[in-house]
C-alpha cells in the first residue's frame, strides 16, 4: 500500500546556508542504510523535503527499521501516491486510505490539505472541507478537532497525490559526516559501544581503536570487538577498526612501574596511541565509555590522570549516566548481548587487587619515568603495526 | 610444528571414514527408508554399521541405535528411561563428576519431580561403590555413571558397579556415557551389566553429528524424538546415512587395533607425566598408570592460568582445553575439578592435554619443549 516515505528532519532546518551540506550527507547515509534492502529506492530532495520512492515490490518493515537507524532524521512518515484523476477519485482515495489505516475509527482527526499544484481546483480551505466531509460521511463514528486531533491527515497535491497520517519517530540527531571525525576507544563492554553510537548520533563520523593482548586475550575477545563494531556501523556508517597489539607495552608497564597503578598508566598510554593514529587519520577528538565511578580507573582523579596525556577534546557521552541507564540504550541499539560475551579485555589481565583510586599526577609520572628507555620505541611499533580493519554494517 | 593435542574435544576422521561418508553422500544416497533399490542400497550401510557396532561390545546388531551423536544419546537415556519407568519409583542417581549432557537432563527430570542423588568422588575422581549401594533403594530407576571423566580421565569401576546394582536392586537400570570410553576400552555391556551405553563418533576419527545408544532388548525405554517411526519407532528422523557409514567403519577401525592403540598411548602418557613431574609446580590430577584413561592428562601449572596458557600455546601450534572456562566477569570452576576438591590456584591454572593413536612422541617433546620455556616467563607476569 505504502509506496513512499517522507522524511522530516529537526535540526538540520536551522543551519542556515549550509543547510544543503547537511541534506546532502542525510540522503547519502539513507542510500547507503536502504542499498541491502530488497527493493529499488530514490532518496530526493524536492522543496525543502527528502522523499524515499519505490519502485514496484519492497520490504517495507525492513526499509522502516533502515531509516529508522540514519542520525538526522526526526519523523519518517509512510505515504501512498495515487495519480490525479479528479476530485472525486480523490476523495475515494482520502476515505479507503483512513479505512485502511485505521480499523478502529473512534478517533478524532484535522484535515490537512497541501496545493502544491497550484491549477488544482478549489483552494486548500475548500478541499480540506470537502474532504472532511467526505470522512465523516463515510464513518459517522470519527470526530473533527482542528486543534487536538488525534490524526492528522495530510494530501498533498503535486503532480501525483501523496496521502499521509502516519509520523514514526526517527533517531533525531544529525547525519553522519556532518561534523567531523573522532576516534573511539572501543574495549569490548557495554560502555564503548553506547558512546561510540552516542558520538556518530550528533554526526560525527567514528573510526575505532581496539587494543589487543595476546595471549592474554583471545582471538575471541577480537572478534567480539569487531562484531561489536559491526553492531554500531549500522547506525554510524563503515567504521575503520585499528586494532593495536598492546602486550609488549603492557608486560612492560609491569616490570617496571608499582602494580596499583598499572591499570592508570596503561590506560594514558592507551589514550596517547589512540589519540596517534586519531591525528594520523584525521580525527579531531577521541571518545570513551567512561562513566564517573563505575571503576578504580574511573573515579574524577582516574579520568584527570588519564585525560591529563591528551591535547585533543576527549568526549564522554555516557559520564553522567549510571550502569542501567547505559545498559538500557545498549537494548535499544542491540549491542548488549555481544557486549555481555564472557572474554577477557585488556583492561581486565593484570588488575590489581587494590589499583590506586586517588591516583596523584606527579607520582604517576615518577613512575612513568622508568618507562623512558624504551617506552617510545614501543609505541611507535604499535602504532606502525596496528592492524586495520575495514568494518561495515 | 604443529602438535593437535586435544583429541578429547574431538579428533580429525579417518580417510576411509571420509570416503565412506563422500560415498553414500554422492553414490548412494538413497533414502533407506524409501521403497526402491536407491533405498535398498543405502539401508545396507545402515545394517553393516550396526553390525560393525555391535560386534565391538558383543551385543546385538537390533539393540544398536543410532543417534546425533553422545549429548543426545545421555539426554534419551536418561529422559527416555525416566518416562517409561516413572511408576516404578522416580529415584535416579548419577555421579557429581558426569558430563553436562547427563547432568543437565537429570536436572530437568528432577524439575519434573524425579529426586536425583549425586554420589561423590575421591581426590582421584572415583565414585565409592559402598556410597552408591547405600544410595540405591527400592524406587530407584536409573544410575548414570560415565566410564572416563572426560577432565581429568578418570575411570569409574563399571564392572564392579554394574554388578553392584544388581545385587542391590536388580530393577535398577544402568546407563554408562562411555563417549571417552569407547574406542579406548574393551567395554562388555552383558557381562558389566550395563543396559545403555552411550557413545560419540567424533570423538573416534569418525564424523561430527554421529553417535548411537546400546540399549538392552531387557530395557524399558520411550523415544524422545518422534516421527516417522524410523529405526523401529524408537528414534524417528530419516537415517544420516553417511554419518552412520562412517560411525560404524570408525568403530570397527579403532577396535581393530585397540589393543596396539591402548599401548601407545599409555607410553605416550606414561612419558608425559614423568616430564611433566620434574617441572616445578605442575601437579597432574586423577589416578596414573592402569587406572587412568591412555589419552588424557590433566594438569595445573600453577601461578599460570589456563586461558593464557592456551592461547601460548596456540601461538607456537600447540593445541590443548582449557580446565575450567573463565571470564572476566564470573568464574566458574569445572564441577569435575570442584568435586575431586582442588584448590583455586590449582583450578584456574589446568589444562587438558589429550592424545590419539597417531600423536608421536615427537610433538609430545616438542610441547614439553615449548612448556619449559614459556611457563617461567607466564609465571612472572600474574595478576595480584
Amino acid at each position: 500500500m505504502f509506496k513512499a516515505f517522507l522524511v522530516k528532519y529537526a535540526e538540520i532546518g536551522i543551519k542556515g546556508k549550509n543547510r544543503y551540506l547537511f541534506e546532502d550527507a542525510l540522503i547519502r547515509q539513507m542510500e547507503y542504510v536502504l542499498k541491502p534492502v530488497e527493493g529499488t529506492f530514490h532518496v530526493t530532495k524536492e522543496q525543502g523535503r527528502i522523499y524515499v520512492l519505490t519502485e514496484g515490490d519492497f520490504d517495507y518493515e525492513e526499509a522502516l527499521e533502515a531509516l529508522k537507524r540514519v542520525f538526522g532524521i526526526a519523523y519518517i512518515c509512510p505515504v501512498v501516491i495515487k495519480e490525479d484523476q479528479g476530485y472525486e477519485q480523490l476523495e475515494k482515495d482520502v476515505v479507503a486510505y483512513v479505512d485502511h489505516v485505521y480499523p478502529d475509527k473512534n478517533k478524532s482527526f484535522k484535515m490537512h490539505v497541501r496545493r502544491a499544484k497550484k491549477t488544482y481546483p478549489g483552494t486548500s480551505m475548500e478541499l480540506n472541507a470537502d474532504l472532511g466531509g467526505a470522512i465523516l460521511d463515510a464513518f459517522p463514528e470519527m470526530k473533527v478537532d482542528v486543534h487536538n486531533p488525534q490524526l492528522l491527515i495530510t494530501v498533498e497535491i503535486r503532480e501525483k497525490i501523496y496521502i499521509y497520517s502516519e509520523s514514526i519517530p526517527g533517531p533525531g540527531g544529525m547525519p553522519i559526516g556532518t561534523n567531523g571525525k573522532a576516534m573511539l576507544l572501543l574495549s569490548g563492554g557495554i560502555d564503548s559501544p553506547v558512546a561510540g553510537y552516542m558520538i556518530a548520533k550528533r554526526g560525527v563520523k567514528i573510526d575505532a581503536v581496539y587494543f589487543h593482548a595476546p595471549p592474554y586475550t583471545s582471538e575471541r575477545a577480537k572478534q567480539k570487538v569487531v562484531d561489536l563494531a559491526k553492531l554500531v556501523a549500522r547506525y554510524s556508517g563503515p567504521i575503520n577498526l585499528y586494532v593495536v597489539n598492546f602486550t609488549d607495552i603492557q608486560l612492560y608497564i609491569y616490570d617496571q612501574c608499582p602494580h596499583d597503578e598499572l591499570t592508570i598508566i596503561m590506560r594514558r598510554y592507551m589514550m596517547k596511541i589512540a589519540e596517534r593514529i586519531g591525528k594520523e587519520q584525521g580525527c579531531l577528538g577521541l571518545i570513551t565509555g567512561e562513566s564517573i565511578g563505575q571503576v578504580a580507573s574511573q573515579t574524577v582523579q582516574s579520568l584527570a590522570a588519564t585525560n591529563e596525556v591528551c591535547t585533543m577534546p576527549v568526549f564522554r557521552p555516557v559520564i553522567g549516566f549510571d550502569k542501567q541507564e547505559i545498559v538500557d540504550i545498549s537494548l535499544k541499539i542491540n549491542t548488549y548481548e555481544t557486549s555481555i560475551q564472557p572474554y577477557e579485555d585488556c583492561c581486565t589481565i593484570f588488575v590489581a587487587k587494590h589499583p590506586v583510586t586517588k591516583p596523584n599526577i606527579q607520582m604517576i609520572k615518577k613512575s612513568e619515568k622508568k618507562l623512558e628507555e624504551k617506552i617510545d620505541e614501543m609505541m611507535d611499533q604499535a602504532v606502525n603495526t596496528a592492524e586495520r580493519i575495514y568494518i561495515e554494517a | 610444528m604443529e602438535a593437535y593435542l586435544d583429541n578429547s574435544a574431538t579428533t580429525r576422521c579417518y580417510e576411509e571414514v571420509k570416503d565412506i561418508v563422500v560415498k553414500t553422500m554422492m553414490d548412494d544416497y538413497g533414502n533407506p527408508s524409501a521403497m526402491h533399490q536407491k533405498g535398498v542400497e543405502s539401508e545396507r550401510y545402515v545394517k553393516e554399521a550396526a553390525g560393525q557396532i555391535a560386534a565391538t561390545l558383543k551385543v546385538q546388531e537390533k539393540e544398536i541405535y543410532f543417534t546425533s551423536g553422545g549429548t543426545e544419546s545421555n539426554n534419551w537415556a536418561l529422559i527416555g528411561t525416566a518416562l517409561a519407568n516413572r511408576r516404578q519409583g522416580n529415584h535416579i542417581i548419577i555421579s557429581s563428576i558426569e558430563h553436562p549432557a547427563v547432568s543437565a537432563p537429570a536436572e530437568f527430570l528432577e524439575s519434573q519431580g524425579f529426586e536425583v542423588t549425586r554420589l561423590g568422588v575421591n581426590a582421584q575422581g572415583q565414585i565409592s561403590p559402598e556410597e552408591l549401594k547405600e544410595a540405591i533403594r527400592p524406587e530407584t530407576i536409573l544410575v548414570s555413571i560415565m566410564f572416563v571423566n572426560n577432565e581429568i580421565g578418570a575411570v569409574e569401576p563399571i564392572a564392579e558397579i554394574g554388578e553392584l546394582i544388581k545385587q542391590v536392586n536388580p530393577k535398577t537400570y544402568f546407563h554408562v556415557d562411555a563417549i571417552q570410553a569407547y574406542g579406548k576400552f574393551r567395554i562388555l555391556p552383558k557381562k558389566m551389566h550395563i543396559d545403555m551405553l552411550s557413545a560419540s563418533g567424533h570423538k573416534i576419527h569418525g564424523p561430527k553429528g554421529t553417535g548411537f545408544l546400546y540399549i538392552s532388548e531387557k530395557m524399558k525405554i520411550v523415544p524422545i524424538i518422534y516421527g516417522g517411526g524410523q529405526q523401529k519407532g524408537m528414534r524417528s528422523g530419516t537415517d544420516n546415512v553417511p554419518g552412520i557409514a562412517g560411525l560404524g567403519l570408525a568403530s570397527k577401525m579403532v577396535y581393530d587395533h585397540l589393543e596396539e592403540n591402548d599401548k601407545h598411548m599409555r607410553g605416550l602418557r606414561t612419558y608425559f607425566v614423568r616430564e611433566l613431574a620434574k617441572m616445578d609446580q605442575v601437579v597432574v590430577h586423577g589416578p596414573q598408570g592402569e587406572e587412568a584413561a591412555p589419552q588424557i592428562v590433566s594438569a595445573a601449572f600453577v601461578g599460570v592460568r589456563s586461558e593464557v596458557l592456551l592461547h601460548t600455546l596456540e601461538e607456537r601450534g600447540i593445541y590443548v582445553s582449557a580446565g575450567s572456562a573463565c571470564s572476566t566477569h564470573k568464574r566458574s570452576g569445572s564441577p569435575t575439578l570442584t568435586a575431586i576438591g582442588l584448590p583455586k590456584n590449582q583450578m584456574e591454572a589446568t589444562v587438558r592435554f589429550s592424545f590419539c593413536e597417531t600423536t608421536t612422541r615427537e610433538e609430545l617433546d616438542y610441547t614439553l619443549q615449548v612448556l619449559n620455556e614459556v611457563i617461567p616467563m607466564l609465571r612472572r607476569y600474574a595478576r595480584h
